[in-house]
Parts: structure tokens; C-alpha cells; sequence
């Protein structure tokens, strides 16, 4: 695991001028307005090929109208938004073309297919082909079969394969969405608050499952509001604040930030 | 790990065993119980109720239609009765050029009602109507090409819910009014009737009926297992996924709009097969199959038969369409659509899954091992 080198502190300048096309995203001047309210204000930040990001901030700094902007759910008002190196701007497309570009989303609300057997939401989530026509012929292979035992294995449901997804508990659903991700093999995960309304110890193994997608090279942005979570990351993290970024850096970092202090944290 | 439930559930489950035997059974029984015996036999089956149920047997697998939308895929269309409908006139139409010289004006064209309105050829779109294979054809082509144009734009405009189901039904009601002008070249008001022969075959007699009602019956058993095949594929656990959560799906990199379209010109094309066998065996078609109530009474069958199971969708059709029969032509028939009315409200209050629906979750609960049920409705919930 790499996570000394994502540690290493850099000021938020040099990220900001960092060359668009070394960027797996790019993010710059993104602006959003719903109705006269600024959601996003002049958003500039970029995620690199194999990184892993926190985004911490209070509640209505952004986060989730960033990641409308990402998936294409949202169209920004101004700005870019380049994935792959500044290869592909993402404001042309719609969320299904986001997605089989390789930009998988966890949803704040965990949001499985709910009277689906367990299985056979990772059947569904699984890299292959999406067109209607070919997949009512579609047969599994040995190969999907052995790609979805080891995202069981991963994501530790193997047990609950044949329940329904609406029978899951929270947690479950939560992990199961990951799972989902995964078998979708995205360049980049987008998580939104992964581990609400988990247990501690469902948060440690959720820190840990993040942990282990990561190492495995796929690129991982995390909005989340848990603290022990985002230290347990051990990654950079930043802090959103009406549409923008307030502070970036490490945990210790950003925390010690007087603004972050006096907006998010508290004193 | 259990490789158990890996196993594909079966095509056909013990429900749909037990449907097929009964569809496939009546296909043989009924007709050679109306040719077989003689009629005054206690077990003859008369010729007007061949073709009853015959006409049940079309209003099953128009039900089958709508359920393979509304129980897979959550599109409530209150407008499948324009399909079904379109598939009849197809029909209807073949058998209008089968009349040639018999009819009343004795022209070797024009069906009567062309040479009534004077007009002096036959219009464009009636041409080719006098070759079965091409009426054939039109039978899915008509329903189907309208499903293609209405789903194409109201899937990608993303209508959905509510706002769907009035734009079907603004859509049948549009086809109502304009089947209903004279001008339009379709027999107005008074449809298409007085058909003489199929296929070179006299539509009355009793042998041709016989084959109807077996035709009926085989085109309901492939629907069924044509459907069967379609929800327990990939593609219609995707369908599943998009009734249950949309949007999950569009994240998922699957374009919704597509799958819905494809099941929503396989669901007209069935209609359309059903109105075709229904127009021979009741002996018109008029615009009034276009009614938009004629449509709710299609969701109150699969209502009451349970929705999301196919089975319970041919059931309901047949048990609402023999209790229609038995109370409209009694003492209660002023109070039919009240009957009917507070069959659905009844239903929808005690029985919300259906009769089969209700079954299912009976022998779910007496029998641990899940089986080949379909799955249980989840309330849609949007994506954040």
C-alpha cells in the first residue's frame, strides 16, 4: 500500500496548476446554480490515475451536486470537466456514456436492486455487455462466474448470495453497492458516504475494503463525514465549503485549518 | 458456497407447468369436444361457447401483454387496448378483401362501406390486404411500429409514472376518435363486419371456430413461454432493476430507455396477435375496442390476477371476462362496471398482489427453498 506517498503534503497551488492531461480528473471553474442558490463556485480540483481522495465538508458545501457534475446527472452552468487525461469532457455525456467510460458511483442512499437476489445484482453490476437485444441471449461464462466469487470474497457476502438485496441490512447494502462498483472495474469510484449508519467496527472493515480497491489501482474519491473513517483512509483529504475548496492536505492538516475549524468542525 | 443458486430458475417453474398443461389441454379438449359428440350430449360443447372462450383466451394473452410491461417493467400503459385493437383492424381488414362479390353493393373490391361513401378505388393503405401473409405481417407491424415511435419518444423524453400511463391513454383515445371518422377509410363507427371466410374457410362454421379457439389457445401458451423466456434472461433482470430503481440502472451503464423499448414492442406485438384471434372469433371490430376504458379493464384483470407473475395475469383475464359474461347478461347487468369498479378497489385493499401474487407468497412462506416466483414487488425507490 502507497499510502506514504499520498501522505506527503502539497499545497493546494501546485495541484491546481497540475497539467490537465496527467489528471484522471480535472475539475476546473465548475459552477452549478439551482434556482439563484450556488451549489458549486468555481470548483477547481483534480484526482490523479491511482489516487485515493477524502472530501469532508459541511452539509450543502457540494459535495453531491461535484458528483452530479461527474456522473452527468447534473450539467454544470460554467466550467470543465476532463476525465482521462483531458481526453474526454464529461458535460457532453450522459450518465450511462460516464459510466461504461469507466466512473462507477456509490449513492448517498444505498441503492441496490432491491428484489434481486444478492447475486444477481453483481450478475447485473458485472463489466459486459449493456445493450438490450445481445442479453436476452446472454449466457454466464466461467469467467463472470469467477470474477463475482472473488468480489464475494472481497466484499465478504458470499454467505447472503441467494437473499433478496431488500433483506440486506444497512451495512450489507452498503458493501454490497461497493461490490457493484467493483464488478462494474471503473477507472474511478466516486463513494458517497459509505459508511452512514454503520457500526464502528462495519466502519473499520468499510476503511479497509476502500483501502484494498485502491491498492488494487483503482482510483477512489470518498465524500464521507465520519473522521475516524477518513483517518482510518490515511489519504489526502479535502475540505468543500459553499462550492469550493477551502483546504486541502492531510487530515492533520486540513484539520488544523482555522477556516475548516470555524465552518465544519467546530471549535 | 453453494452452487445451488447459481442454477438459472427454470423455464418453466411448477406454476407454469401446470399452465401450459391446462392451455394446451383446453386446445385439444374444447374442440373435439364441440366436433366429437353429438350435441345432445351432456358433454357437447356448443359452438357460441367456443368461440366465448375462445375470445377469453385472446383477452388472457392481452393481459399477458400488459403484464410483461406493468409487472416487469413498471410501465403502467392504459392505452394497451389501441394495440390490441390495431392488430384486430389488421385482421378485420384481410377478412373485409376475403368477401368479395357477397357483399350487400356486390362490388369485387371496395368493402361495402367504401362503395357507401362512393368512393371509387381502394385507398393505399388497405392495398396488399387481400394476401393473408402480408395481413399477417401487419398484425405485428401496426402495434408495433406504433410502440416503436410512442416508446422511442416517451422513454428518452424519460415520461414515466403517472405521466405515462395519461399519455397512453391520450394516445388510444386519440385512435378512438380518428378510427371513428368515416374519412379515415377504416368503417367509422361501424367498424369492420360481416366476414364470410379465413383462408379460403367458412368463419361460421364449426370447424373453423374449433381451429380458432385452438389457435387461441397456442398463441397464449407460446406468449406465455416467450415472456417466461424474456423476464428470467439478463436482459429482464435488467427490465426487474429498472422497475425497481431507474436511475441505479442508468449508473449502471445500461440505457434504460432501450429496454424498455424493446419490451414495449414485444408487449404490443402480443396484443396485436390477441386482437387478430379475437376479430374472426367475435365477428367485429369498431372503434370502440379503442375506448380508453376498454384499457383500465385489462389492468383491473392483471390487478386481480397478480401482477409480475404472467399466470396470474392470463387467470385474472379469464376470471374477470367469465364474471362479465355471467352478470351482464342477468338481473345485475345495470351494475357491471360497478361490480367491476369495486372489484379493483377490493383487490387493491385486500388482495394487492393479486390472486396468484397472494398464492406465491402463501407457499414462500410454507416452503423455506425460494423457487422460481417471480420476485416481490419493491416500492421504486428513486436514486439520490
Amino acid at each position: 500500500m502507497s499510502t506514504t506517498e499520498t501522505l506527503e503534503p502539497a499545497p493546494v497551488d501546485a495541484i491546481a496548476k497540475k497539467d490537465l492531461t496527467e489528471a484522471l480528473l480535472y475539475l476546473d471553474g465548475v459552477t452549478v446554480t439551482f434556482d439563484g442558490f450556488r451549489a458549486l463556485n468555481a470548483l477547481s480540483f483534480t484526482v490523479d490515475p491511482g489516487e485515493m481522495r477524502a472530501i469532508i465538508g459541511p452539509n450543502g458545501a457540494g459535495k453531491t451536486t461535484m458528483m452530479d457534475c461527474i456522473t452527468g446527472k447534473t450539467r454544470p452552468d460554467r466550467g470543465d470537466v476532463f476525465f482521462a487525461g483531458g481526453t474526454v469532457d464529461l458535460t457532453k455525456l450522459d450518465e450511462t456514456q460516464i459510466c461504461t467510460l469507466g466512473i462507477g458511483r456509490k449513492f448517498q442512499k444505498p441503492t441496490v436492486f432491491e428484489s434481486h437476489t444478492v447475486l444477481d445484482n453483481l450478475r447485473l453490476a458485472l463489466k459486459g455487455q449493456r445493450s438490450a437485444l445481445p442479453n436476452i441471449f446472454r449466457k454466464e461464462t466461467a469467467e463472470q462466474r469467477d470474477r463475482i466469487d472473488e468480489i464475494f470474497e472481497t466484499i465478504k457476502l458470499t454467505e447472503h448470495r441467494g437473499r433478496l438485496g431488500g433483506a440486506l441490512s444497512h451495512g450489507q447494502k452498503q458493501w454490497l453497492e461497493i461490490g457493484m462498483l467493483l464488478a462494474q472495474d471503473p477507472k474511478l469510484l466516486l463513494v458517497d458516504e459509505p459508511v452512514a449508519g454503520m457500526t464502528d467496527a462495519e466502519t473499520a472493515q468499510t476503511a479497509e475494503l476502500l483501502r484494498e480497491i485502491n491498492a488494487n489501482g483503482h482510483s477512489v474519491v470518498v465524500v464521507e463525514h465520519d473522521m475516524t473513517f477518513v483517518r482510518d483512509l490515511g489519504v489526502r483529504v479535502m475540505c468543500l465549503h459553499e462550492g469550493s475548496v477551502l483546504a486541502e492536505g492531510t487530515l492533520d492538516q486540513v484539520s488544523a485549518n482555522e477556516r475548516v475549524i470555524e465552518v465544519y468542525l467546530g471549535r | 458456497m453453494s452452487t445451488l443458486d447459481t442454477r438459472p430458475p427454470a423455464l418453466l417453474g411448477t406454476s407454469g407447468q401446470i399452465f401450459l398443461a391446462i392451455t394446451l389441454g383446453v386446445a385439444v379438449l374444447v374442440p373435439a369436444l364441440n366436433l366429437l359428440l353429438p350435441p345432445d350430449s351432456p358433454f357437447y360443447i356448443p359452438t357460441y361457447v367456443v368461440s366465448l372462450l375462445g375470445k377469453y383466451l385472446t383477452y388472457a394473452l392481452l393481459a399477458l401483454s400488459v403484464d410483461l410491461i406493468w409487472g416487469y417493467v413498471g410501465i403502467l400503459s392504459l392505452g394497451h387496448g389501441a394495440f390490441f385493437a390495431l392488430g384486430g383492424y389488421a385482421m378485420g381488414m384481410y377478412l373485409m378483401r376475403q368477401i368479395g362479390t357477397r357483399g350487400v353493393y356486390g362490388d369485387p373490391v371496395l368493402p361495402d362501406f367504401m362503395v357507401f361513401l362512393n368512393w371509387k378505388e381502394l385507398p393505399w393503405f388497405w392495398w396488399g390486404f387481400d394476401m393473408f401473409p402480408y395481413a399477417a405481417l401487419m398484425v405485428l407491424f401496426a402495434p408495433g411500429v406504433l410502440a416503436l415511435v410512442f416508446g422511442w419518444f416517451a422513454f428518452r423524453s424519460r415520461v414515466t409514472g403517472v405521466y405515462l400511463s395519461i399519455i397512453t391513454q391520450a394516445m388510444t383515445f386519440a385512435l378512438l376518435l380518428a378510427f371513428f371518422r368515416n374519412d379515415m377509410g377504416f368503417g367509422g363507427n361501424n367498424g369492420l363486419t360481416d366476414f364470410k371466410d379465413i383462408l379460403g374457410f367458412n368463419i361460421q362454421s364449426d370447424g373453423t371456430r374449433a381451429t380458432l379457439f385452438a389457435l387461441s389457445a397456442l398463441a397464449l401458451a407460446g406468449g406465455y413461454v416467450l415472456c417466461r423466456f424474456l423476464v428470467r434472461s439478463h436482459f429482464g433482470k435488467v427490465l426487474v432493476a429498472i422497475r425497481d430503481a431507474e436511475t441505479r440502472v442508468r449508473f449502471t451503464g445500461y440505457r434504460a430507455e432501450n429496454y424498455k423499448l424493446v419490451a414495449f414492442v414485444v408487449s404490443a406485438m402480443l396484443a396485436g396477435i390477441a386482437g387478430a384471434l379475437y376479430v374472426p372469433q367475435v365477428g367485429i371490430i369498431n372503434p370502440s375496442e379503442f375506448s380508453p376504458a376498454n384499457s383500465i379493464e385489462i389492468i383491473v384483470w392483471v390487478a386481480v390476477g397478480g401482477r409480475g407473475t404472467l399466470v396470474g395475469a392470463a387467470l385474472g383475464a379469464v376470471l374477470v371476462n367469465y364474471a362479465k359474461t355471467y352478470f351482464t347478461s342477468g338481473l345485475l347487468a345495470p351494475y357491471w362496471l360497478f361490480m367491476l369498479g369495486g372489484l379493483f378497489v377490493a383487490v387493491t385493499l385486500f388482495l394487492p398482489k393479486g390472486i396468484v401474487g397472494t398464492f406465491y407468497e402463501w407457499r414462500e412462506k410454507r416452503r423455506p427453498p425460494p423457487d422460481e416466483a417471480a420476485p416481490p414487488l419493491a416500492e421504486p425507490r428513486p436514486a439520490e
